[in-house]
């Protein structure tokens, strides 16, 4: 079963630039670990070494945070979005870092 | 919030505002709490400008400003408090010619001084509230620690190309930014200037949705965006929000705060400043030669040029470039080495000199050896070699 994925413009380069994509899984862990599988690049942004997700990466069902809602293992439906939100520096337009 | 109501309005005062005086919820009340209020602006940047020329418009009696930046041109796409004329000048005294020009009332405190964790709590003393409009993570530290130490409620909003967010965070019994972010990316995972850019309405719009949260803040009226977030899509044209919880163990409003004091924000956030430059080599690694502009413009013409690699983004060598550059952007590089010969002499460019140096090394592990970086990028090369080629 296939559940959007909204992908951040930060995150983009990493999924082909597609904003939104679609993965399969019965919850939240196999749905991400299904999108880093399809979208290599993206593993290191999401996960740590260990394999829990970053702290400055807050992933949502919906409109619910994650971690307040069982996390990997809160279940998912067909007509669910996943939404990845990283904390983002900017307010005057980033100063340029490079 | 702003308590004094014992703030009367004068007769041009009550015209100025009178289109206020006449929305029945806000009325007299609401403009005397708004002249009554001290509001503190951090920047007077993108998100700083609109926030400054609503609030100023809108009878704030007393805004502070912390910034110590300068205006430049690039400045100008946004930050719409300044003017062409201001480039050169600081953004403090151009933010507060412009905004005693909206409203003479209005009183500007400016502080022409980086927010530190030394003088953050004394800045904010006094403030009703803080307007966010930082643009980089050891500040958004920085600010809401200070915020929440200080009880001091904090107007976030935060941009990236075509999107923002927004939220009223440090509320009492409401979450803060350590409660939705524990912890800043490491300066590794933060997009680079590459991806920097910001369409230069997004700002304003997020600009004066901090605006209106802190008009209603200071008046009373309407509902908080308190326990929320609130996503702007610019593109798709598209607000969405999501639900933001107080983490009962975040470690600065949690149940048993870790963090009492303000911290090293900089060490926290893992870097020295945004614009720090290249790191250098770890031990016992041999650094990357650097050449100067003028040096590499002089071997270009000789008998036995270098090969120009320049690793940035095919947006920006549209702006300009080297000619004779080769173009492989440095996200790209690792799986196009093949196309680059190992044994040719390659100076590496970029737009300043960091990216370029990052794509050194990394030739370098692989195996290439005749390898230098272009110090100061290619914006060295329009210093120093041509004049034509434009900045960015
Ligand atoms: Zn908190």
């Amino acid at each position: 079963m296939a559940v959007k994925v909204q992908i951040p413009a930060p995150l983009r380069p990493f999924t082909g630039s597609h904003s939104t994509v679609e993965v399969d899984g019965r919850d939240v862990g196999e749905v991400l670990e299904n999108l880093v599988a399809a979208h290599p690049q993206l593993r290191p942004q999401l996960f740590q070494p260990d394999g829990h997700i970053r702290s400055f990466v807050n992933v949502y069902l919906n409109d619910e945070d994650i971690r307040y809602t069982g996390r990997g293992q809160t279940p998912v439906q067909p007509t669910d979005t996943l939404t990845i939100v990283p904390s983002v520096a900017g307010g005057s337009a980033a100063r340029c870092c490079c | 919030m702003a308590t004094t109501l014992a703030s009367p309005l004068s007769n041009e005062e009550i015209l100025r505002y009178s289109r206020h005086l006449l929305i029945p919820e806000f009325g007299m009340e609401g403009q005397r709490k708004l002249k009554a209020a001290r509001v503190l602006t951090i920047g007077a940047g993108g998100l700083g400008s609109p926030v400054g020329l609503y609030l100023a418009a809108a009878g704030v009696g007393t805004i502070g400003i912390v910034d110590f930046d300068v205006v430049d041109f690039t400045n100008l796409q946004r930050q719409v408090i300044h003017s062409t004329a201001d480039v050169g000048r600081p953004k403090l005294d151009s933010a507060r010619d412009t905004l005693h020009g909206i409203n003479p009332e209005v009183e500007i405190i400016g502080y022409e001084t980086r927010l530190t964790s030394e003088n953050a709590l004394e800045i904010l003393r006094g403030y009703d509230l803080v307007v966010d409009g930082t643009d980089n993570f050891p500040t958004r530290y920085l600010v809401n620690d200070a915020c929440v130490l200080s009880g001091i409620p904090n107007v976030y909003a935060s941009i990236f190309r075509f999107e923002g967010q927004a939220s009223v965070l440090a509320l009492r019994d409401g979450p803060c930014y350590r409660c939705w972010y524990p912890e800043p990316p490491p300066p590794g995972l933060v997009p680079s200037c590459a991806e920097g850019g910001v369409l230069g309405v997004l700002p304003g719009l997020m600009g004066l949705i901090q605006a209106t949260e802190a008009i209603k803040l200071i008046t009373g009226i309407g509902e908080p965006l308190k326990n929320r977030v609130l996503l702007f899509d610019a593109l798709g044209m598209r607000f969405r929000e999501l639900k933001l919880r107080k983490n009962p163990e975040c470690p600065v409003c949690g149940a048993n705060p870790t963090i009492r004091e303000l911290i090293d924000y900089q060490e926290f956030c893992g870097i020295r400043g945004e614009e720090a430059p290249a790191p250098a080599a770890t031990a016992g690694e041999i650094e990357i030669l650097e050449i100067g502009a003028r040096a590499l413009a002089e071997e270009l013409r000789g008998a036995a040029p270098p090969l120009v690699l320049d690793v940035r983004e095919p947006h920006e060598v549209a702006i300009a470039s080297i000619p004779g550059a080769v173009l492989i952007p440095l996200g790209e590089l690792e799986k196009r080495l093949h196309e680059l010969d190992r044994a040719a002499d390659i100076v590496a460019q970029c737009r300043s000199g960091v990216r370029s140096m990052k794509a050194a090394r990394l030739l370098r592990a692989a195996g290439f050896t005749r390898l230098r970086n272009l110090k100061g990028g290619i914006l060295a090369w329009s210093d120093e070699v041509d004049p034509a080629v434009p900045k960015y």
